[in-house]
């Protein structure tokens, strides 16, 4: 018990790691800064292009987010990491994560964002249309909002998920909370700052994880 | 009293938290009746029918169901309850399974017959309600009233010795009422001991043996349905009669 | 060399493919087998979750609360980093195989719970009473009455969570397992050429490309409600 507290739960370890987690974790959030909403405004693109009546639009928007459903997204970030500069695409950790996110999270959110669109009933875009409202007014202000409600949980979730994501940064060497931690770690030869690391995760995101179950278990019973 | 009761209740208390549901029932069931329970929304005959075969617990009382003090910790509850029969106002059959299946699953894993025991007396059943085609059909693919019948099959097949109604035909559109109401009659004259919850005055004219009046967790009046509505001793009852005529 | 001869060579040098497809298809392997342990004993674990949660104990509902939600918020490579080096310093010395698979496999049982019991959640009350009033046990109203209604609404996000997380098996390179990544990441560094990566995208594709087709037939399929 004492080896197990002096070797996970030490105090003392953490609080020399101070520095190196702070900034890890100060990256961390600009890491989640730059996924989210790269990977929304990704995603509603892609929502929107797939609106299109062009049926191989659709077609090709499906076959592009079951790629990224099927890829790993470390392998994709290994790829654009590794693999890109041999075609001398040099983009570096933190622009390899933008790429790689971008292209990953946008496909989940994309997904989510055309159910949420189809979801709402043609007939509020007839009625926003018929009261006079251009196209882009209908749907930014008609049918986005009501596709979002419908589908929020979804999109919680899977902002949770991206959030949780940018722990792979740290493959790249991107100095990132997980990275900094196991640094600290190496250093010390004591897993106190990865279990902080994991702590500090916990503290961010419980409560939005507590919010998601609320949302879930709103399900109606239905018959 | 005609003859020994099936279901003794006395001074049945049950309260949800704070509210009072059920204020001191007394419920007497003898053998081959038919007592038929009416009153207002929310003044506790579902409470008191699901009392009966403890998917309520009541907060205190006695009930003694076919001989067997039902409350009893020891018990045991599942073998008592297939002696007292269900049928629920929104049918709750089994959406995944076929009628056949519905009728017969308790069958197999209650009194544990063999598949083909169990088939055949679920179709006898299913025969009973006048659904001997629909057999292999999903509930989905049902009228309200056919899945109303098979949900009476599901509980005659365990030949129960009393069956509890709770509005068995609120849910249905007029229309399919009678075949509800038919099959009920039938089970009736088959010797049937039954308690209903039911709004279909027509139906209590011409085969209940009592009625209760029930309103804010008690027994206000009980007789026979002409002394009852003929001659309402309470406002109470006064002012129910009145409300049903208005509909 | 053009753009797009530089592009082939880079990308798709079928010799340098060639010469490292023995290692990726041991990868492969192995990435199976680790997603087949992850898949098999996390969603038994779930459904035992689930199975108990039903109970209705409160000391034991949060118990799986509790767990749930701490696998649900901590990202899982951390967890996998924290066993594998951190359970040395207690004296055991796990293979990132088995960190990798204990870890996602907890992940999965803890996401695959939720579900499950919202599943459970959604089916009428009065499918349970029916099934009570007729005599049948807790369990058998459970197993035989509910479960089947409950895992019909819950196998489309089911089968959808169980791909992300398993995809998650990519995590344990960073732990040492010679999975499809390691593999390919091993090429890369060896041959100083970007294909073998390309092959094991393309292992990867061809492992969970079929389970992500098979989601969206469910998807399809068990879109309408009864
Ligand atoms: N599980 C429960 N928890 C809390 N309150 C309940 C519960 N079940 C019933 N009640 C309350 O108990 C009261 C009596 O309900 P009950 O269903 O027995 O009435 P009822 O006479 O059958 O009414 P109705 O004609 O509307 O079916 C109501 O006020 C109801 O809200
Ligand atoms: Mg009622």
């Amino acid at each position: 018990m004492e080896l197990f507290v002096s070797s996970f739960l030490n105090v003392e370890v953490v609080w020399a790691a101070r520095a190196l987690l702070l900034q890890g974790f100060a990256n961390t959030m600009l890491l989640i800064a730059i996924a989210v909403p790269l990977g929304l405004a990704g995603g509603l693109l892609l929502a929107l292009l797939s609106l299109t009546p062009v049926r191989i639009a659709r077609l090709l928007l499906a076959v592009w987010v079951d790629l990224f459903r099927a890829l790993p997204p470390l392998v994709l970030l290994v790829f654009v990491y590794e693999g890109l500069p041999f075609a001398g695409l040099e983009l570096g950790p933190l622009g390899s994560v933008a790429v790689a996110f971008l292209l990953n999270s946008s496909a989940y959110y994309a997904e989510i964002l055309r159910a949420g669109i189809d979801s709402v009933p043609r007939g509020q875009w007839e009625a926003a249309r018929s009261s006079g409202l251009s196209a882009l007014d209908t749907l930014g202000w008609v049918v986005l909002p009501q596709a979002v409600r419908n589908v929020l949980p979804d999109l919680v979730s899977n902002t949770l998920e991206v959030v949780k994501l940018t722990s792979i940064a740290s493959v790249v060497a991107m100095p990132e909370l997980l990275y900094q931690a196991r640094q600290a770690q190496s250093v010390t030869y004591n897993a106190s700052p990865l279990v902080a690391a994991a702590l500090i995760y916990l503290l961010l995101l419980w409560p939005l994880v507590r919010l998601l179950s609320r949302l879930e278990h709103r399900l109606p019973s239905r018959m | 009293m005609l003859s020994r009761p099936i279901i003794e209740a006395r001074a049945i208390h049950k309260s949800f938290g704070p509210l009072k549901v059920l204020d001191g029932v007394d419920l007497v069931v003898a053998e081959r009746e038919l007592v038929f329970i009416i009153g207002p929304s929310g003044s506790g005959k579902s409470t008191l029918l699901r009392c009966l075969n403890r998917l309520e617990e009541p907060t205190s009382g006695h009930i003694v169901g076919d001989g067997i003090d039902v409350l009893a910790r020891r018990t045991d509850i599942n073998a008592l309850r297939r002696r007292i029969g269900m049928v629920f106002q929104s049918f709750n059959l089994y959406p995944h399974m076929t009628a056949l299946g519905n009728v017969a699953f308790a069958l197999r894993r209650v009194v544990g017959l063999r598949r083909r025991d169990a088939e055949e007396r679920a179709r006898s059943a299913l025969a009973l309600v006048g659904l001997a085609d629909k057999a292999d059909a999903y509930p989905a693919q049902l009228s309200g009233g056919q899945q109303q019948r098979v949900a009476i099959a599901r509980a005659v097949a365990l030949e129960p010795r009393v069956m509890l109604f709770d509005e068995p035909t609120s849910a249905l559109d007029p229309e399919l009422v009678g075949s509800v109401l038919r099959v009920m009659r039938q089970l009736r004259e088959g010797g049937m001991t039954m308690v209903v919850v039911s709004h279909e005055m027509e139906f209590a004219r011409a085969a209940a043996d009592r009625v209760l009046f029930m309103d804010g967790g008690r027994v206000i009046e009980q007789g026979p349905l002409d002394c009852l509505f003929g001659a309402p001793k309470s406002d109470r009852l006064r002012a129910f009669l009145r409300s049903l005529e208005r509909h | 060399m053009s753009g797009w001869e530089l592009f082939l060579f880079s990308f798709l040098n079928l010799r340098v493919m060639a010469e490292y497809l023995p290692s990726i298809a041991a990868g492969f392997l192995l990435t199976v087998q680790l997603a087949a342990l992850i898949i098999a004993s996390g969603l038994a674990l779930a459904l035992l979750l689930a199975v108990l949660r039903s109970l209705g104990s409160l000391v034991l509902s949060f118990a799986i609360v509790l767990f749930v939600d701490l696998f649900r918020a901590i990202p899982p490579l951390v967890l996998i980093v924290l066993l594998y080096f951190g359970l040395p310093n207690l004296g055991f010395t796990p293979s990132g195989f088995v960190c990798t698979w204990v870890v996602l496999a907890l992940v999965l049982a803890a996401f695959a719970e939720e579900i499950v019991w919202a599943g459970i959640l959604s089916v009428p009350k009065g499918q349970w009473e029916a099934a009570r009033s007729t005599g049948l046990s807790f369990f058998t109203t459970l197993r035989c009455v509910v479960l089947p209604q409950a895992l019909r609404l819950a196998i489309a996000p089911l089968t959808n969570r169980t791909i992300a997380i398993t995809k998650g098996t990519a995590l344990g390179s960073v732990v040492a397992v010679s999975e499809i990544l390691a593999q390919a990441s091993a090429g890369v560094s060896f041959s100083s050429n970007p294909s073998p990566l390309t092959l094991g995208a393309l292992a990867y594709l061809v492992l969970f490309g079929p389970m992500v087709l098979l989601a969206r037939r469910i998807e399809r399929r068990f879109a309408w409600r009864h």
